[in-house]
Protein backbone atom coordinates (compact mmCIF):
# COMPACT_ATOMS: atom_id res chain seq x y z
CA UNK A 1 0.00 0.00 0.00
CA UNK A 2 2.61 2.55 1.05
CA UNK A 3 4.99 1.45 -1.72
CA UNK A 4 2.20 1.98 -4.17
CA UNK A 5 1.55 5.47 -2.81
CA UNK A 6 5.24 6.27 -2.99
CA UNK A 7 5.37 5.12 -6.60
CA UNK A 8 2.38 7.30 -7.51
CA UNK A 9 4.08 10.26 -5.87
CA UNK A 10 7.37 9.59 -7.60
CA UNK A 11 5.64 9.23 -10.96
CA UNK A 12 4.31 12.77 -10.65
CA UNK A 13 7.81 14.06 -10.02
CA UNK A 14 9.60 12.37 -12.93
CA UNK A 15 11.20 15.53 -14.41
CA UNK A 16 12.46 16.75 -11.01
CA UNK A 17 13.91 13.34 -10.18
CA UNK A 18 15.67 13.20 -13.54
CA UNK A 19 17.11 16.67 -13.01
CA UNK A 20 18.23 16.12 -9.42
CA UNK A 21 19.80 12.70 -10.05
CA UNK A 22 21.24 13.92 -13.36
CA UNK A 23 22.84 16.98 -11.75
CA UNK A 24 24.46 14.86 -9.03
CA UNK A 25 25.66 12.23 -11.50
CA UNK A 26 27.16 14.89 -13.78
CA UNK A 27 28.84 16.53 -10.79
CA UNK A 28 30.50 13.22 -9.93
CA UNK A 29 31.45 12.67 -13.56
CA UNK A 30 33.08 16.10 -13.68
CA UNK A 31 34.91 15.60 -10.39
CA UNK A 32 36.47 12.28 -11.41
CA UNK A 33 37.02 12.89 -15.14
CA UNK A 34 40.60 13.52 -16.18
CA UNK A 35 41.12 16.67 -18.23
CA UNK A 36 39.07 19.75 -17.47
CA UNK A 37 38.27 20.99 -21.00
CA UNK A 38 36.95 17.63 -22.17
CA UNK A 39 34.82 17.20 -19.06
CA UNK A 40 33.34 20.68 -19.43
CA UNK A 41 32.32 20.09 -23.05
CA UNK A 42 30.92 16.60 -22.42
CA UNK A 43 28.92 17.68 -19.36
CA UNK A 44 27.58 20.75 -21.15
CA UNK A 45 26.22 18.52 -23.95
CA UNK A 46 24.80 15.94 -21.53
CA UNK A 47 23.07 18.71 -19.56
CA UNK A 48 21.44 20.15 -22.67
CA UNK A 49 20.30 16.62 -23.60
CA UNK A 50 18.96 16.04 -20.08
CA UNK A 51 16.96 19.27 -20.18
CA UNK A 52 15.40 18.38 -23.54
CA UNK A 53 14.59 14.91 -22.17
CA UNK A 54 12.90 16.50 -19.15
CA UNK A 55 10.86 18.75 -21.45
CA UNK A 56 9.80 15.65 -23.38
CA UNK A 57 8.84 13.93 -20.12
CA UNK A 58 6.76 16.95 -19.06
CA UNK A 59 4.99 17.02 -22.44
CA UNK A 60 4.35 13.27 -22.17
CA UNK A 61 2.87 13.70 -18.69
CA UNK A 62 0.48 16.45 -19.80
CA UNK A 63 -3.13 15.31 -19.66
CA UNK A 64 -2.16 12.07 -17.85
CA UNK A 65 -0.66 13.17 -14.57
CA UNK A 66 -2.58 15.35 -12.19
CA UNK A 67 -2.73 15.55 -8.42
CA UNK A 68 -0.63 16.19 -5.36
CA UNK A 69 2.40 14.25 -4.19
CA UNK A 70 4.10 13.73 -0.82
CA UNK A 71 1.12 14.60 1.38
CA UNK A 72 0.20 17.71 -0.56
CA UNK A 73 3.71 19.19 -0.63
CA UNK A 74 3.87 19.30 -4.42
CA UNK A 75 1.22 19.63 -7.07
CA UNK A 76 1.14 18.69 -10.76
CA UNK A 77 -1.43 19.71 -13.34
CA UNK A 78 -1.44 20.79 -16.98
CA UNK A 79 -0.80 24.45 -16.19
CA UNK A 80 2.28 23.53 -14.14
CA UNK A 81 3.51 21.01 -16.72
CA UNK A 82 3.26 23.65 -19.43
CA UNK A 83 5.31 26.09 -17.34
CA UNK A 84 7.89 23.37 -16.68
CA UNK A 85 8.21 22.56 -20.38
CA UNK A 86 8.93 26.19 -21.21
CA UNK A 87 11.42 26.42 -18.32
CA UNK A 88 13.35 23.33 -19.48
CA UNK A 89 13.46 24.40 -23.12
CA UNK A 90 14.47 27.98 -22.28
CA UNK A 91 17.24 26.71 -19.98
CA UNK A 92 18.47 24.32 -22.67
CA UNK A 93 18.57 27.29 -25.06
CA UNK A 94 20.50 29.36 -22.54
CA UNK A 95 23.05 26.53 -22.13
CA UNK A 96 23.46 26.30 -25.92
CA UNK A 97 24.21 30.03 -25.92
CA UNK A 98 26.74 29.55 -23.13
CA UNK A 99 28.82 26.67 -24.48
CA UNK A 100 31.02 28.45 -27.07
CA UNK A 101 31.21 31.69 -25.07
CA UNK A 102 32.58 29.92 -22.01
CA UNK A 103 35.30 28.24 -24.08
CA UNK A 104 36.49 31.47 -25.72
CA UNK A 105 36.39 33.40 -22.45
CA UNK A 106 38.36 30.64 -20.65
CA UNK A 107 35.46 29.97 -18.31
CA UNK A 108 34.70 26.45 -19.52
CA UNK A 109 34.27 24.59 -16.23
CA UNK A 110 31.96 21.65 -15.71
CA UNK A 111 30.37 23.37 -12.71
CA UNK A 112 28.52 25.77 -15.00
CA UNK A 113 26.02 23.29 -16.48
CA UNK A 114 25.70 21.47 -13.14
CA UNK A 115 24.77 24.71 -11.36
CA UNK A 116 22.34 25.54 -14.14
CA UNK A 117 20.71 22.12 -13.73
CA UNK A 118 20.38 22.67 -9.98
CA UNK A 119 18.79 26.07 -10.62
CA UNK A 120 16.33 24.43 -13.02
CA UNK A 121 15.53 21.79 -10.38
CA UNK A 122 14.77 24.63 -7.99
CA UNK A 123 12.51 26.37 -10.49
CA UNK A 124 10.73 23.14 -11.17
CA UNK A 125 10.04 22.52 -7.48
CA UNK A 126 9.01 26.16 -7.13
CA UNK A 127 6.31 26.06 -9.80
CA UNK A 128 5.09 22.69 -8.44
CA UNK A 129 5.00 23.77 -4.83
CA UNK A 130 1.75 23.34 -2.93
CA UNK A 131 3.10 24.22 0.49
CA UNK A 132 5.03 27.16 1.93
CA UNK A 133 7.96 24.90 2.86
CA UNK A 134 8.43 23.47 -0.65
CA UNK A 135 7.95 26.96 -2.08
CA UNK A 136 10.81 28.25 0.05
CA UNK A 137 13.11 25.30 -0.63
CA UNK A 138 12.57 25.49 -4.40
CA UNK A 139 13.11 29.22 -4.44
CA UNK A 140 16.33 28.96 -2.42
CA UNK A 141 17.74 26.11 -4.51
CA UNK A 142 17.19 28.25 -7.60
CA UNK A 143 18.55 31.45 -6.04
CA UNK A 144 21.68 29.93 -4.50
CA UNK A 145 22.69 28.39 -7.83
CA UNK A 146 22.01 31.67 -9.64
CA UNK A 147 24.09 33.72 -7.16
CA UNK A 148 27.10 31.55 -7.93
CA UNK A 149 26.50 31.72 -11.68
CA UNK A 150 26.34 35.54 -11.55
CA UNK A 151 29.83 35.62 -10.05
CA UNK A 152 31.06 32.76 -12.23
CA UNK A 153 33.77 34.89 -13.87
CA UNK A 154 35.95 34.98 -10.77
CA UNK A 155 38.59 37.34 -12.18
CA UNK A 156 36.18 40.05 -13.26
CA UNK A 157 35.46 42.87 -10.84
CA UNK A 158 32.16 43.61 -12.54
CA UNK A 159 30.97 40.00 -12.29
CA UNK A 160 31.88 39.67 -8.62
CA UNK A 161 30.21 42.99 -7.86
CA UNK A 162 27.09 41.80 -9.69
CA UNK A 163 27.18 38.53 -7.74
CA UNK A 164 27.54 40.36 -4.43
CA UNK A 165 24.64 42.74 -5.13
CA UNK A 166 22.49 39.90 -6.39
CA UNK A 167 23.24 37.83 -3.31
CA UNK A 168 22.58 40.61 -0.82
CA UNK A 169 19.26 41.73 -2.28
CA UNK A 170 18.23 38.15 -3.03
CA UNK A 171 18.87 37.12 0.58
CA UNK A 172 16.95 40.16 1.82
CA UNK A 173 14.02 39.25 -0.42
CA UNK A 174 14.06 35.66 0.87
CA UNK A 175 13.94 37.12 4.37
CA UNK A 176 10.89 39.26 3.54
CA UNK A 177 9.20 36.30 1.90
CA UNK A 178 9.88 34.09 4.91
CA UNK A 179 8.60 36.66 7.36
CA UNK A 180 5.41 36.79 5.34
CA UNK A 181 5.26 33.00 5.22
CA UNK A 182 5.65 32.77 9.00
CA UNK A 183 2.75 35.19 9.53
CA UNK A 184 0.60 33.28 7.04
CA UNK A 185 1.42 30.06 8.88
CA UNK A 186 0.45 31.65 12.17
CA UNK A 187 -2.87 33.03 10.99
CA UNK A 188 -3.88 30.11 8.77
CA UNK A 189 -2.63 27.44 11.17
CA UNK A 190 -0.94 25.38 8.45
CA UNK A 191 1.58 25.66 5.65
CA UNK A 192 -0.34 23.80 2.94
CA UNK A 193 -1.94 25.87 0.18
CA UNK A 194 -5.31 24.11 0.57
CA UNK A 195 -5.46 24.85 4.30
CA UNK A 196 -4.48 28.48 3.68
CA UNK A 197 -7.22 28.74 1.03
CA UNK A 198 -9.74 27.49 3.58
CA UNK A 199 -8.54 30.00 6.18
CA UNK A 200 -8.53 32.87 3.65
CA UNK A 201 -12.20 32.34 2.82
CA UNK A 202 -13.20 33.02 6.44
CA UNK A 203 -13.38 36.56 7.74
CA UNK A 204 -11.58 36.09 11.04
CA UNK A 205 -8.00 35.66 9.82
CA UNK A 206 -8.10 38.01 6.84
CA UNK A 207 -6.19 40.96 8.27
CA UNK A 208 -3.34 38.81 9.54
CA UNK A 209 -3.14 36.84 6.30
CA UNK A 210 -3.11 40.05 4.28
CA UNK A 211 -0.23 41.33 6.39
CA UNK A 212 1.72 38.16 5.63
CA UNK A 213 0.75 38.28 1.97
CA UNK A 214 2.14 41.81 1.57
CA UNK A 215 5.53 40.64 2.85
CA UNK A 216 5.43 37.56 0.69
CA UNK A 217 4.53 39.44 -2.49
CA UNK A 218 7.32 41.96 -1.78
CA UNK A 219 9.79 39.10 -1.51
CA UNK A 220 8.55 37.55 -4.73
CA UNK A 221 8.58 40.94 -6.49
CA UNK A 222 12.34 41.07 -5.83
CA UNK A 223 12.76 37.78 -7.67
CA UNK A 224 10.53 39.06 -10.48
CA UNK A 225 12.44 42.36 -10.56
CA UNK A 226 9.19 44.29 -10.40
CA UNK A 227 9.54 47.95 -9.33
CA UNK A 228 10.03 49.21 -6.59
CA UNK A 229 12.11 46.08 -5.91
CA UNK A 230 14.11 46.26 -9.14
CA UNK A 231 17.32 48.07 -8.08
CA UNK A 232 19.56 45.05 -8.54
CA UNK A 233 18.33 44.11 -12.02
CA UNK A 234 20.27 46.48 -14.31
CA UNK A 235 23.52 45.96 -12.39
CA UNK A 236 23.26 42.18 -12.41
CA UNK A 237 22.27 42.12 -16.08
CA UNK A 238 25.27 44.26 -16.97
CA UNK A 239 27.85 42.70 -14.68
CA UNK A 240 27.14 38.98 -14.99
CA UNK A 241 28.65 37.07 -17.95
CA UNK A 242 26.27 37.46 -20.93
CA UNK A 243 25.12 33.79 -21.13
CA UNK A 244 24.29 33.93 -17.41
CA UNK A 245 22.23 37.05 -18.04
CA UNK A 246 20.51 35.25 -20.91
CA UNK A 247 19.70 32.37 -18.56
CA UNK A 248 18.65 34.72 -15.81
CA UNK A 249 16.34 36.78 -18.04
CA UNK A 250 14.34 33.81 -19.28
CA UNK A 251 13.51 30.70 -17.24
CA UNK A 252 13.71 32.13 -13.67
CA UNK A 253 11.50 35.08 -14.67
CA UNK A 254 8.84 32.72 -15.99
CA UNK A 255 9.15 30.47 -12.93
CA UNK A 256 8.80 33.42 -10.55
CA UNK A 257 5.79 34.76 -12.45
CA UNK A 258 4.08 31.34 -12.40
CA UNK A 259 4.84 31.08 -8.68
CA UNK A 260 3.30 34.50 -7.96
CA UNK A 261 0.27 33.55 -10.04
CA UNK A 262 -0.15 30.26 -8.20
CA UNK A 263 0.21 31.82 -4.74
CA UNK A 264 -2.33 34.53 -5.56
CA UNK A 265 -4.81 32.36 -7.46
CA UNK A 266 -4.79 29.24 -5.28
CA UNK A 267 -4.40 29.90 -1.54
CA UNK A 268 -5.48 33.55 -1.76
CA UNK A 269 -8.24 33.26 -4.34
CA UNK A 270 -10.78 34.45 -1.76
CA UNK A 271 -8.82 37.67 -1.21
CA UNK A 272 -8.61 38.82 -4.85
CA UNK A 273 -9.90 42.32 -4.13
CA UNK A 274 -7.24 42.82 -1.47
CA UNK A 275 -4.19 41.60 -3.39
CA UNK A 276 -5.26 43.23 -6.64
CA UNK A 277 -4.31 46.63 -5.17
CA UNK A 278 -0.76 45.44 -4.44
CA UNK A 279 -0.34 43.95 -7.91
CA UNK A 280 -1.71 47.08 -9.61
CA UNK A 281 0.83 49.28 -7.79
CA UNK A 282 3.68 46.92 -8.71
CA UNK A 283 2.51 46.79 -12.34
CA UNK A 284 2.24 50.57 -12.83
CA UNK A 285 5.60 51.28 -11.16
CA UNK A 286 7.35 48.51 -13.14
CA UNK A 287 5.98 49.72 -16.46
CA UNK A 288 7.06 53.30 -15.68
CA UNK A 289 10.57 52.39 -14.46
CA UNK A 290 11.11 49.94 -17.33
CA UNK A 291 9.96 52.27 -20.11
CA UNK A 292 11.67 55.43 -18.86
CA UNK A 293 14.84 53.73 -17.60
CA UNK A 294 15.42 51.92 -20.90
CA UNK A 295 15.34 55.19 -22.84
CA UNK A 296 18.55 56.41 -21.20
CA UNK A 297 20.79 53.37 -21.54
CA UNK A 298 23.87 52.99 -23.70
CA UNK A 299 24.70 49.39 -22.74
CA UNK A 300 22.53 46.83 -24.50
CA UNK A 301 22.53 44.38 -21.56
CA UNK A 302 21.43 47.15 -19.23
CA UNK A 303 18.72 48.07 -21.71
CA UNK A 304 17.51 44.47 -21.61
CA UNK A 305 17.45 44.73 -17.82
CA UNK A 306 15.13 47.75 -17.89
CA UNK A 307 13.07 46.16 -20.63
CA UNK A 308 12.58 43.09 -18.44
CA UNK A 309 11.37 45.30 -15.56
CA UNK A 310 8.81 46.86 -17.91
CA UNK A 311 7.73 43.52 -19.32
CA UNK A 312 7.15 42.12 -15.83
CA UNK A 313 4.86 45.11 -15.34
CA UNK A 314 2.75 44.15 -18.38
CA UNK A 315 2.53 40.55 -17.20
CA UNK A 316 1.38 41.80 -13.79
CA UNK A 317 -1.39 43.78 -15.53
CA UNK A 318 -2.78 40.47 -16.74
CA UNK A 319 -2.34 38.95 -13.29
CA UNK A 320 -4.25 41.83 -11.69
CA UNK A 321 -7.35 40.75 -13.60
CA UNK A 322 -7.73 37.87 -11.13
CA UNK A 323 -9.63 35.75 -13.67
CA UNK A 324 -8.84 32.53 -15.51
CA UNK A 325 -8.44 34.63 -18.65
CA UNK A 326 -5.88 36.76 -16.82
CA UNK A 327 -3.89 33.69 -15.84
CA UNK A 328 -3.98 32.44 -19.41
CA UNK A 329 -2.78 35.80 -20.73
CA UNK A 330 0.12 35.93 -18.26
CA UNK A 331 1.36 32.50 -19.27
CA UNK A 332 1.04 33.34 -22.95
CA UNK A 333 2.77 36.69 -22.52
CA UNK A 334 5.64 35.18 -20.54
CA UNK A 335 6.18 32.43 -23.12
CA UNK A 336 6.47 34.98 -25.94
CA UNK A 337 8.71 37.12 -23.74
CA UNK A 338 11.06 34.18 -23.08
CA UNK A 339 11.33 33.40 -26.81
CA UNK A 340 12.04 37.05 -27.67
CA UNK A 341 14.60 37.61 -24.93
CA UNK A 342 16.47 34.38 -25.69
CA UNK A 343 16.76 35.56 -29.32
CA UNK A 344 17.87 39.05 -28.33
CA UNK A 345 20.62 37.61 -26.12
CA UNK A 346 21.71 35.35 -28.96
CA UNK A 347 22.21 38.52 -31.03
CA UNK A 348 24.10 40.17 -28.14
CA UNK A 349 26.33 37.10 -27.89
CA UNK A 350 27.10 37.46 -31.62
CA UNK A 351 28.61 40.90 -30.94
CA UNK A 352 32.22 39.80 -30.83
CA UNK A 353 35.07 41.74 -32.42
CA UNK A 354 38.67 40.62 -32.79
CA UNK A 355 39.49 42.26 -29.44
CA UNK A 356 36.62 40.64 -27.52
CA UNK A 357 32.95 40.98 -26.70
CA UNK A 358 31.32 44.39 -27.11
CA UNK A 359 28.01 45.38 -25.54
CA UNK A 360 27.28 49.04 -26.28
CA UNK A 361 24.22 49.94 -28.35
CA UNK A 362 26.55 52.01 -30.56
CA UNK A 363 28.44 48.84 -31.46
CA UNK A 364 25.34 47.76 -33.40
CA UNK A 365 25.76 50.72 -35.79
CA UNK A 366 25.09 49.79 -39.39
CA UNK A 367 24.45 46.16 -38.50
CA UNK A 368 21.88 45.92 -41.30
CA UNK A 369 24.62 46.62 -43.83
CA UNK A 370 27.48 44.62 -42.35
CA UNK A 371 25.45 41.59 -41.17
CA UNK A 372 21.99 41.66 -42.81
CA UNK A 373 20.71 38.47 -41.16
CA UNK A 374 21.71 39.68 -37.69
CA UNK A 375 20.29 43.14 -38.41
CA UNK A 376 16.92 41.75 -39.48
CA UNK A 377 16.83 39.38 -36.48
CA UNK A 378 17.57 42.13 -33.94
CA UNK A 379 14.99 44.42 -35.59
CA UNK A 380 12.26 41.80 -35.40
CA UNK A 381 13.18 40.83 -31.82
CA UNK A 382 13.39 44.40 -30.50
CA UNK A 383 10.06 45.26 -32.12
CA UNK A 384 8.48 42.11 -30.72
CA UNK A 385 9.77 42.77 -27.18
CA UNK A 386 8.68 46.42 -27.47
CA UNK A 387 5.18 45.36 -28.57
CA UNK A 388 5.19 46.81 -32.10
CA UNK A 389 2.18 45.77 -34.21
CA UNK A 390 1.95 43.26 -35.79
CA UNK A 391 4.75 41.09 -34.48
CA UNK A 392 3.97 38.37 -31.99
CA UNK A 393 4.87 40.44 -28.90
CA UNK A 394 2.03 42.79 -29.81
CA UNK A 395 -0.48 39.95 -29.53
CA UNK A 396 0.92 39.05 -26.11
CA UNK A 397 0.27 42.60 -24.94
CA UNK A 398 -3.15 42.68 -26.61
CA UNK A 399 -4.14 39.54 -24.70
CA UNK A 400 -2.95 40.97 -21.37
CA UNK A 401 -4.80 44.26 -22.00
CA UNK A 402 -7.93 42.39 -23.02
CA UNK A 403 -7.86 40.36 -19.79
CA UNK A 404 -7.45 43.54 -17.71
CA UNK A 405 -10.25 45.35 -19.55
CA UNK A 406 -12.55 42.38 -19.23
CA UNK A 407 -12.04 42.39 -15.46
CA UNK A 408 -13.07 46.06 -15.40
CA UNK A 409 -9.58 47.51 -14.87
CA UNK A 410 -9.98 50.11 -17.62
CA UNK A 411 -7.69 52.76 -16.22
CA UNK A 412 -4.93 50.21 -15.59
CA UNK A 413 -5.22 49.09 -19.19
CA UNK A 414 -5.02 52.68 -20.45
CA UNK A 415 -1.93 53.36 -18.29
CA UNK A 416 -0.31 50.22 -19.69
CA UNK A 417 -1.15 51.39 -23.20
CA UNK A 418 0.64 54.71 -22.61
CA UNK A 419 3.76 53.02 -21.25
CA UNK A 420 3.83 50.48 -24.05
CA UNK A 421 3.97 53.40 -26.51
CA UNK A 422 7.01 54.70 -24.63
CA UNK A 423 8.56 51.25 -24.72
CA UNK A 424 8.27 51.19 -28.49
CA UNK A 425 10.48 54.29 -28.42
CA UNK A 426 13.49 52.48 -26.98
CA UNK A 427 13.20 49.61 -29.40
CA UNK A 428 12.95 52.16 -32.22
CA UNK A 429 16.19 53.71 -31.02
CA UNK A 430 18.02 50.38 -31.30
CA UNK A 431 16.48 49.78 -34.72
CA UNK A 432 17.50 53.26 -35.89
CA UNK A 433 21.10 52.54 -34.88
CA UNK A 434 21.00 49.25 -36.77
CA UNK A 435 19.58 50.61 -40.03
CA UNK A 436 20.51 54.28 -40.39
CA UNK A 437 23.92 54.77 -38.78
CA UNK A 438 27.30 54.38 -40.46
CA UNK A 439 28.75 50.90 -39.88
CA UNK A 440 31.06 50.77 -36.87
CA UNK A 441 33.00 47.65 -37.85
CA UNK A 442 32.39 43.98 -38.38
CA UNK A 443 31.75 41.17 -35.91
CA UNK A 444 33.43 37.80 -35.92
CA UNK A 445 31.19 34.98 -37.22
CA UNK A 446 28.89 33.76 -34.45
CA UNK A 447 29.03 30.11 -33.25
CA UNK A 448 26.50 27.85 -34.98
CA UNK A 449 24.27 27.36 -31.90
CA UNK A 450 24.05 31.09 -31.21
CA UNK A 451 23.23 31.91 -34.85
CA UNK A 452 20.59 29.17 -34.91
CA UNK A 453 18.84 30.53 -31.80
CA UNK A 454 18.93 34.17 -32.94
CA UNK A 455 17.42 33.27 -36.33
CA UNK A 456 14.83 30.82 -35.00
CA UNK A 457 13.65 33.32 -32.40
CA UNK A 458 13.49 36.11 -35.00
CA UNK A 459 11.48 33.87 -37.34
CA UNK A 460 9.20 32.94 -34.42
CA UNK A 461 8.25 36.60 -33.93
CA UNK A 462 6.55 36.39 -37.34
CA UNK A 463 5.75 32.68 -37.61
CA UNK A 464 3.98 32.53 -34.25
CA UNK A 465 1.53 35.28 -35.21
CA UNK A 466 -1.16 32.85 -36.50
CA UNK A 467 -0.76 30.76 -33.32
CA UNK A 468 -1.15 33.91 -31.23
CA UNK A 469 -4.26 34.84 -33.20
CA UNK A 470 -5.81 31.43 -32.60
CA UNK A 471 -5.01 31.47 -28.86
CA UNK A 472 -6.45 34.97 -28.53
CA UNK A 473 -9.60 34.12 -30.47
CA UNK A 474 -10.15 30.92 -28.43
CA UNK A 475 -9.66 32.76 -25.16
CA UNK A 476 -12.14 35.47 -26.15
CA UNK A 477 -14.65 32.89 -27.33
CA UNK A 478 -14.31 30.84 -24.11
CA UNK A 479 -14.61 33.85 -21.81
CA UNK A 480 -17.63 35.52 -23.43
CA UNK B 1 4.06 37.60 37.76
CA UNK B 2 4.09 38.61 34.11
CA UNK B 3 3.29 35.80 31.76
CA UNK B 4 5.01 35.57 28.39
CA UNK B 5 2.37 35.18 25.68
CA UNK B 6 2.40 34.73 21.93
CA UNK B 7 2.19 38.52 21.55
CA UNK B 8 5.52 38.99 23.32
CA UNK B 9 7.26 36.56 21.01
CA UNK B 10 5.78 38.21 17.95
CA UNK B 11 6.85 41.66 19.17
CA UNK B 12 10.38 40.44 19.82
CA UNK B 13 10.54 38.87 16.41
CA UNK B 14 9.19 42.00 14.71
CA UNK B 15 11.84 44.05 16.51
CA UNK B 16 14.67 41.77 15.44
CA UNK B 17 13.32 41.74 11.88
CA UNK B 18 13.28 45.54 11.80
CA UNK B 19 16.82 45.73 13.19
CA UNK B 20 17.93 43.35 10.44
CA UNK B 21 16.29 45.34 7.65
CA UNK B 22 17.68 48.60 9.01
CA UNK B 23 21.09 46.99 9.27
CA UNK B 24 21.03 46.31 5.55
CA UNK B 25 20.02 49.81 4.50
CA UNK B 26 21.77 51.93 7.14
CA UNK B 27 25.15 50.20 6.99
CA UNK B 28 27.59 51.67 4.46
CA UNK B 29 30.86 50.35 5.83
CA UNK B 30 31.21 46.61 5.75
CA UNK B 31 29.61 43.81 3.77
CA UNK B 32 30.07 41.35 6.65
CA UNK B 33 27.57 43.41 8.65
CA UNK B 34 25.08 42.88 5.82
CA UNK B 35 25.52 39.11 6.20
CA UNK B 36 24.89 39.45 9.94
CA UNK B 37 21.74 41.48 9.25
CA UNK B 38 20.43 38.82 6.88
CA UNK B 39 21.06 36.21 9.57
CA UNK B 40 19.08 38.35 12.04
CA UNK B 41 16.12 38.50 9.65
CA UNK B 42 16.11 34.73 9.20
CA UNK B 43 16.35 34.15 12.97
CA UNK B 44 13.45 36.51 13.63
CA UNK B 45 11.40 34.41 11.22
CA UNK B 46 12.38 31.31 13.18
CA UNK B 47 11.20 32.87 16.45
CA UNK B 48 7.89 33.63 14.76
CA UNK B 49 7.50 30.11 13.44
CA UNK B 50 8.42 28.36 16.67
CA UNK B 51 6.18 30.67 18.74
CA UNK B 52 3.21 30.03 16.45
CA UNK B 53 3.99 26.33 16.38
CA UNK B 54 4.07 25.95 20.16
CA UNK B 55 1.02 28.19 20.56
CA UNK B 56 -1.06 26.08 18.17
CA UNK B 57 0.45 22.72 19.10
CA UNK B 58 1.22 22.12 15.43
CA UNK B 59 4.62 20.70 14.46
CA UNK B 60 4.83 22.08 10.90
CA UNK B 61 6.24 25.41 12.09
CA UNK B 62 9.15 23.75 13.88
CA UNK B 63 9.91 21.62 10.83
CA UNK B 64 9.88 24.81 8.73
CA UNK B 65 12.29 26.44 11.21
CA UNK B 66 14.72 23.51 10.87
CA UNK B 67 14.64 23.86 7.08
CA UNK B 68 15.32 27.58 7.36
CA UNK B 69 18.32 26.97 9.63
CA UNK B 70 19.76 24.51 7.11
CA UNK B 71 19.23 26.79 4.12
CA UNK B 72 20.63 29.76 6.06
CA UNK B 73 23.87 27.84 6.56
CA UNK B 74 24.12 27.14 2.84
CA UNK B 75 23.27 30.75 2.08
CA UNK B 76 25.99 32.03 4.39
CA UNK B 77 28.52 29.72 2.72
CA UNK B 78 27.62 30.97 -0.76
CA UNK B 79 27.56 34.59 0.43
CA UNK B 80 31.00 34.37 2.04
CA UNK B 81 32.42 32.68 -1.07
CA UNK B 82 31.15 35.51 -3.28
CA UNK B 83 32.50 38.00 -0.74
CA UNK B 84 35.97 36.42 -0.91
CA UNK B 85 35.91 36.65 -4.73
CA UNK B 86 34.85 40.29 -4.49
CA UNK B 87 37.60 41.05 -1.99
CA UNK B 88 40.23 39.49 -4.26
CA UNK B 89 39.19 41.66 -7.20
CA UNK B 90 38.45 44.83 -5.33
CA UNK B 91 40.86 44.93 -2.40
CA UNK B 92 38.33 45.83 0.29
CA UNK B 93 34.76 45.00 1.32
CA UNK B 94 33.25 48.45 1.83
CA UNK B 95 29.62 48.64 0.71
CA UNK B 96 30.27 51.98 -1.00
CA UNK B 97 33.00 50.34 -3.05
CA UNK B 98 30.50 48.15 -4.90
CA UNK B 99 29.53 50.95 -7.26
CA UNK B 100 31.21 50.25 -10.59
CA UNK B 101 27.85 50.03 -12.33
CA UNK B 102 25.27 52.79 -11.98
CA UNK B 103 22.23 54.28 -13.72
Amino acid sequence: MTTEMLLTDLRLMIPELMLAIGAMALLMLGAFWKGEAGAARLIMRLSIGLLILCAAAAVWMAGKAEGTAFHGALRVDDFILYAKTVIYLASAGALVLASKYLETERLAKFEYPVLALLAVTGMSVMVSSNDLITLYLGLELQSLALYILAAFNRDSLRASEAGLKFFMLGALSSGLLLYGASLIYGFAGATGFDAIAAAASEDGAKIGLLFGLVFMVSGLAFKLSAAPFHMWTPDVYEGAPTPVTAFYATAPKLAAMVLVARVLYEPFAAMTDEWRQIIVVLAVLSMAVGALGALMQSNIKRLMGYSSIGNMGYALVGLAAGTALGLWSVLFYMTLYVVGVLGAFAVILSMRRAEGMVEQIDDLKGLARTHPALGWSMTALMFSIGGMPFLVGFFGKLFVFYAAAEAGLWWLMLTALVFSTVSIAYSLRVVKVIWFDEPAGVFEPAPAGVALISRTAALATVALVPVAGVVLATAIAVSS
Amino acid sequence: MLEITLGHYLTLSAMIFTIGVFGIFANRKNVIILLMSIELILLSVNINLVAFSSHMGDLAGQVFAMFILTVAAAEAAVGLAILVVFFRNHGDIAVDGASMMKG
